[in-house]
């Protein structure tokens, strides 16, 4: 470890395309090798005569088969496990709300790669083992709390499993231990921010805190300058995922300009999620990623659902992974209005740019004549004016400005504040009217 | 002169739960007027107590605001309105929106001007008799 170096493992860090193409390609070949030992891809790639020798390059990857989360239910408990049990040292399991739950086993190589990629993150953020790391993150079964444990504790820094809550206590391991790095959900940062203020601590003055790990809940950039305006410092996003390991997977550089996903670790892919085609750079589609390094449990181009675009490659920082938008939502989310694809975060993006309409929206997708229209109603934030003009021109303004974004003209509709429906956790945001669902 | 203005969904009953709210807070309305377009309508009033039915209206949810227009008493006989226009016309102010409603015999125009303060000199000026 060379603390002055801005790379815990400049010798994947800073591999250029041309290798970062013939590494995946080789992890690519040994990961179908340990699929072997996994019936449900063993018989997969039997029946579409899929072979270890016949990928010649990352793309290849497209002539495999797609694992879902539905396949890690089928598969629930160890069905997918490609090493006997008894080499397995950990198991990640979800909550399973939603039906069987997912189970993710871990050798011990497997932890310590997890590890190295967490540590990996935090020193890209400027993180040394002189450093203080608090992780203010759920523990247990969630991946956010002994992930970033270990990966702290590789990098060397004092890592303190603070867990989750009890902001008093928080506040108190922070002065007393000096901490200087918090891992936590952004949400939680905001309500830290709030106790520090009531207790009188000034967190520039009062701590040596500089720089916060936030991830595991969406956010917007607006949440993330928020809580760095709030502080005085600089909170990176975290990408992790239980089904590829936990966080690790993707990390904000120092330029915040995307996040890095690690491809000596993954094969990344974007594809439209109706026909899973692969899309164009900058076009958002469905993350799909593949395992190259897991033992114990490899993952063939796993459907995480996440929504994001690739923004570029090459970076200032001098490395050369895939740099990808911060998710945008759900694929489940995806709609198909006269053969163009609509998410729900498009219209949401647009209807946020304009301060006189309030954030509550309903999209409705209906069939009029036989022309499938899309309604947007959205709420206005006050009677800003009595004046129909105004008023009209303010529809105009944003049914031009969706047009722009979705490349159809919808009909928009200004409805008064509190008048749409609000359900309880996730909103309902789209009605789907049409003919043919019907 | 404080003029409520309602925004009112183009739906059955939204007008009937804006006059059931303003009834219940014992608001009485002197003039009114609502005009439709496809989309919504703006339900304008003139009422004994404008503050307090704003406030009533937002405690429900009713999105509203309290808008200054002009309120002129006119003289009870026929050309008065536009006698009266014709000065703002003159001085180069045209009109948003207009209604008109007798109270007490007088005859009394409400309006909104594009030039608040034209409008206001204009009424000196010419001595018109705001309500």
């Amino acid at each position: 470890m060379d603390v002055k170096s801005p790379y815990l493992h400049p010798e994947y860090e800073t591999l250029s395309r041309e290798e970062i193409n013939k590494l995946q390609t080789e992890r690519l070949q040994e990961t179908i090798n340990r699929c072997a030992n996994v019936p449900f891809y063993a018989q997969k790639f039997k029946e579409m005569g899929i072979k270890a020798e016949d990928i010649k390059s990352p793309a290849d990857i497209r002539k495999l088969p797609f694992t879902t989360k539905q396949d890690l239910r089928d598969t629930y408990p160890f069905g997918l496990a490609a090493v006997p049990l008894t080499d397995c040292v950990r198991l990640h399991s979800s909550s399973g709300t939603t039906g069987n739950p997912t189970v993710i086993l871990h050798t011990k190589n497997d932890l310590d790669e997890w590890a190295n990629q967490v540590a990996r993150n935090l020193w890209m953020v400027g993180l040394r083992p002189d450093d203080v790391f608090q992780n203010s993150s759920g523990y247990g079964m969630f991946t956010g709390g002994l992930g970033f444990q270990y990966g702290a504790e590789k990098l060397g820094m004092l890592t303190v499993p603070a867990a989750a809550g009890n902001s008093l206590r928080q506040i108190k391991f922070i002065k007393d231990f000096g901490t200087t790095a918090i891992h936590a959900v952004p949400s939680y940062l905001t309500r830290l921010y709030e106790v520090m203020q009531e207790q009188g601590v000034d967190p520039r003055k009062d701590t040596k805190l500089k720089t916060f790990a936030i991830g595991a809940e969406p956010h917007s950039e607006e949440q993330r300058q928020r809580i760095e305006k709030m502080f005085g410092m600089k909170a990176y996003n975290s990408f992790g995922m239980s089904e590829m390991c936990g966080p690790g997977v993707g990390f904000e550089c120092q330029e915040q300009n995307g996040l890095h996903f690690w491809e000596d670790y993954y094969i990344v892919e974007i594809v439209n999620p109706e026909t899973l085609e692969p899309v164009p750079d900058g076009e958002i589609g469905e993350l799909v990623l593949t395992t190259l390094k897991r033992e114990a449990m490899p993952l063939i181009r796993y459907r995480t659902r996440d929504l994001t675009r690739v923004l570029g490659r090459a970076c200032p920082c001098g490395r050369n992974h895939v740099r990808l938008d911060r998710m945008k939502g759900r694929s489940d989310d995806m709609m198909v209005l006269r053969g163009v694809n609509i998410f729900p975060i498009q219209i949401e993006k647009i209807l946020m740019t304009f301060p006189e309409l309030a954030s509550n929206y309903l999209i409705t997708l209906s069939t009029d004549n036989d022309n499938d229209n899309m309604t947007v109603e959205v709420e206005l934030a006050e009677m800003f004016t009595d004046d129909y003009a105004r008023l009209q021109s303010l529809t105009k303004n944003v049914t031009r400005a969706l047009k722009d974004e979705i490349l159809l003209t919808p009909i928009v509709k200004l409805v008064p504040k509190g008048s749409l429906p609000v359900s309880e956790g996730k909103a309902v945001r789209v009605v789907d009217k049409r003919k043919v669902y019907q | 002169m404080k003029q409520l203005s309602i925004f009112i969904e183009n739906k059955r009953g939204t007008l009937l739960t804006v006059l059931n709210v303003l009834k219940e807070a014992g608001i009485q309305i002197i003039a009114s007027t609502i005009s439709d377009t496809q989309d919504f309508g703006i339900y304008r009033i003139i009422c004994d107590d404008p503050e307090r039915a704003f406030i009533v209206l937002k405690e429900q949810g009713i999105t509203a605001t309290i808008t200054d227009v002009f309120a002129i008493q006119l003289e009870d006989e026929p050309g008065e309105a536009a006698r009266v226009l014709a000065l703002f016309a003159e001085a180069d102010i045209s009109i948003a929106y207009m209604y008109s409603f007798l109270l007490s015999g007088k005859g009394i125009l409400v309006f909104r001007s594009s030039d608040t303060e034209r409008t206001k000199q204009v009424i000196k000026e010419k001595s018109l008799q705001e309500f």
